[in-house]
């Protein structure tokens, strides 16, 4: 959980703490300064340094042709980046929201993912696509969306999904190294502080967590693993992103002495740590942003089910956002917060 | 429920919608008189660095070089030796055998798809031999003459169109989708247009680097209405990429004629001009001409002057694939009638004309082609035909998805080898 102060000798450095957004943006810079051949490209992410500032001051550092601007064409952008790849470069696309990625889907889906396979190893999409996704910050049906189940359905493609600055650091220098296509969605509502679902609240910053530790220089947090955010007996919960922090809360207030795990990938799954977990506690709740039908929730319950039944004790619940294109004035009533996560755990330890 | 419509209620004129027809259906007779051509040797040929906005001409004429007479005119003319006229031929000779023997081999079983390029042959031929070796080939599914100019290996084509243990695309790929990196061939898709802003992505990556090497895409007059098409065009207007985007219209897109594309219109040139993209529109049946637009573009790219679009225009002789039977939609006069010629035999007849060629070489040439294409299938087929079946192991489907096999691939993995054995018992091979 919280992070220890690095030693380096008798010295102990003091901890320096980042939100989400400085994180990101440390991981780019440490990543265009090692590897050559990493270029980063997307709509304002140049001189302007990105619409949430993801990519400030890295044109400036490393140049016009390492860091810049593009067409406003998802599809060009995607597809350039294949040839990026294909060339030999690293590329590190931002789709300025997740809600934008659509007009990019063929070259992600049919290229991307699918070059490796159809060319028997010849050539390669080392992408990682980084799009700020998730609702909570009135953004409307366009500014909102989760779409990440549309690219765990992708054979070829990875996932990940950050929760905290240091995994957010450490995951996107593993993904931007993995020589598979990456796509990296940032929980924008948790780009500044932690979200607690309890929209009401004040907010809080990132200052107060302590994963928002970050240490300095080049780490990697593997792909395909999950963190323990909290062990406990009561149940388990499986979340990603923002909705890590609302279970969390939601647990807290209610006492309920949860084992929360972020899986922080979602493909590759970390299905030991899922099953481990859900043979510990035999109660298993599944939530996320994303609309309900068909979402990434549905896999995950099929799997505990299929895999962990005999030490299930009551059925999976999913907690989910609704089947609803994610309304401006009506968000609060969308999102999955403290009372549809209340009520789902009140199912599950009914019995 | 669309709205009423009111005509009658105002003074207003009823709208009417156009949907494109070809000018003929299959038993009429065709006649192409409404197509200027123009004349080889009309065409000025401008510095390779001029500004798009001065290219209107050539975006809407027709580039030609060789004429009636079968010499070569004008400002265009390539000037390439004896001997690369006679490689070109040889080339261009080898892929009609080559493709006739796959398509009959699809005919007889041996495979699922072929693909001609009859009467293109020149479209894929004649660039691929003004382009450096390394420069890179984003084709799209009927520029399989690129690969015999590189050098590729022929049987290493047939062992992919039969999906056979040789495959080295491990049967993955639907047969003519060939992939050569040592080649600087890229992998080609089924999706259309895709490998257009990939080209343009590759160039620029060339670019950013400082390298000399050029990309250039290849994609058919009907696809150039995808989105990727444009978004390609974009991409390389806005960074200058070093790209030549390559559009081959053959008027036909399975049964759609050029017009679904928008060529009642404009031509696909000058689409170019639009984006700022200088543009040539040739005569995609005569090799010279083709070789000498690519020469100009291919310079225009490596100094650093940017991208061309290139309208080939030509005409799809044969059908779009093994599974498509033009006579249902078109008039099977077209072929004959159509004014720009036959490639083979416009080149044939040039170097006859100059002296460097003969009937009985070009008998004997052929000959030669089909010998060869018939030698290499026999042993292409000692590695196994598609209609065999299961050829390669198992455990290879679950391959290259990812570099490394997560958990749930090696779990299917393991289903499907059970599966495999369940079926054929332990007695065959697997993995």
């Amino acid at each position: 959980m919280s992070q220890e102060p690095a030693t380096v000798g008798e010295t102990v450095i003091k901890e320096r703490r980042l939100n989400m957004i400085e994180a990101i943006n440390e991981a780019l810079g440490i990543m265009l300064e090692r590897d050559p051949d990493v270029i980063i490209m997307g709509e304002d992410v140049g001189y302007f340094g990105g619409v949430f500032r993801a990519t400030a001051g890295l044109q400036a550092k490393f140049g016009k042709t390492r860091v810049f601007d593009t067409p406003i064409s998802e599809c060009g952008i995607i597809g350039v980046a294949v040839g990026m790849g294909a060339y030999g470069l690293r590329p590190v696309p931002e789709i300025q929201f997740a809600d934008y990625i659509y007009p990019g889907l063929d070259q992600l889906i049919s290229e991307a993912a699918r070059l490796r396979y159809r060319s028997a190893g010849d050539y390669i999409a080392p992408l990682t696509v980084r799009s700020p996704f998730g609702g909570g910050i009135f953004g409307g049906q366009t500014h909102s969306q989760s779409p990440e189940a549309l690219f765990t359905h992708v054979a070829g493609l990875k996932t990940v999904i950050p929760s905290t600055p240091h995994d957010a650091k450490g995951l996107l220098i593993a993904a931007i190294e993995d020589n598979d296509p990456v796509i990296f969605f940032e929980p924008k509502r948790i780009y500044n502080g932690p979200f607690s679902g309890y929209y009401d609240k004040p907010v809080e910053p990132w200052k107060k967590h302590p994963d928002s530790v970050v240490p300095e220089g080049y780490y990697k947090v593997p792909l395909g693993k999950a963190r323990k955010v909290r062990e406990g007996e009561a149940l388990t919960v499986l979340a990603y992103g923002t909705m890590v922090h609302v279970a969390e809360a939601v647990c807290q207030a209610k006492g309920v002495n949860a084992e929360i795990l972020d899986l922080r990938t979602l493909v590759p799954l970390d299905i030991k740590a899922i099953e481990a977990s859900v043979e510990k506690t035999g109660r298993c709740l599944i939530v996320h942003e994303a609309t309900r039908t068909s979402g990434f929730g549905a896999e995950l319950s099929a799997l505990v089910t299929e895999r962990c039944f005999y030490h299930l004790e009551a059925p999976v619940e999913r907690v989910t956002g609704f089947d609803t294109p994610y309304p401006h004035s009506l968000e609060w009533a969308y999102f999955p917060g403290p009372v549809r996560i209340g009520e789902a755990i009140d199912k599950l330890l009914k019995d | 429920m669309a709205d009423p419509a009111r005509p009658g209620e105002t003074n207003r004129l009823a709208l009417a919608l156009h949907v494109p027809e070809p000018r003929f259906r299959p038993g009429d007779k065709a006649d192409f008189s409404h197509i200027e051509i123009g004349q080889p040797g009309d065409q000025p040929r401008p510095d390779e660095g001029i500004h798009p906005s001065a290219m209107a001409g050539l975006a809407y004429g027709l580039v030609r070089v060789l004429g009636d007479d079968n010499l070569a005119h004008g400002p265009w003319n390539p000037r390439l030796s004896p001997e690369t006229l006679r490689a070109m031929l040889g080339h261009m000779a080898l892929v009609r055998a080559f493709d006739e023997r796959m398509f009959r081999g699809q005919r007889q079983g041996k495979t699922s798809f072929y693909m001609k390029c009859t009467g293109e042959e020149a479209t894929s031929i004649a660039p691929a031999m003004a382009l450096a070796s390394d420069d890179m080939i984003f084709p799209s599914y009927r520029q399989q003459g690129i690969l015999l100019v590189r050098g590729y290996p022929l049987i290493e084509m047939i062992n992919q169109i039969y999906s056979n243990k040789a495959d080295k695309l491990k049967g993955r790929q639907l047969p003519i989708m060939y992939s050569s990196r040592e080649h600087a061939f890229f992998s080609i898709s089924g999706n259309l247009a895709t490998q257009c802003p990939q080209a343009v992505g590759w160039a620029m990556a060339s670019a950013v680097k400082g390298d000399s090497r050029i990309a250039a895409s290849w994609v058919g007059e009907g696809s150039t209405a995808e989105g990727d098409f444009h978004s390609a065009c974009t991409f390389a207007a806005v960074y200058n990429a070093p790209v030549i985007l390559n559009v081959v219209n053959n008027q036909w897109a399975i049964s759609s004629f050029s017009g679904f594309a928008g060529a009642e219109r404009t031509t696909f040139a000058a689409r170019g001009l639009g984006y700022g993209i200088a543009a040539l529109r040739v005569d995609g049946n005569d090799a010279l001409a083709c070789y000498a637009a690519t020469e100009w573009a291919a310079n225009r790219a490596r100094g650093n002057h940017g991208p061309t679009l290139i309208e080939y225009f030509t005409y799809r002789a044969e059908g779009h694939s093994t599974s498509d039977d033009p006579s249902g939609y078109r008039s099977a006069q077209e072929r004959e009638e159509w004014p720009l010629g036959d490639p083979v035999a416009r080149l044939k007849k040039h170097l006859i004309a100059i002296g460097e060629w003969d009937e009985e070489r070009h008998a004997a040439m052929d000959l030669a082609c089909a010998e060869r294409v018939k030698a290499t299938t026999k042993e292409a087929e000692k590695n196994g035909i598609l209609g065999h079946g299961l050829h390669h192991p198992f455990h290879t489907m679950f391959e290259d998805v990812y570099e490394e096999l997560p958990w749930h691939l090696e779990e299917q993995a393991e289903q499907a080898i059970r599966e495999r054995i369940a079926k054929f018992g332990t007695e065959r091979p697997f993995g």
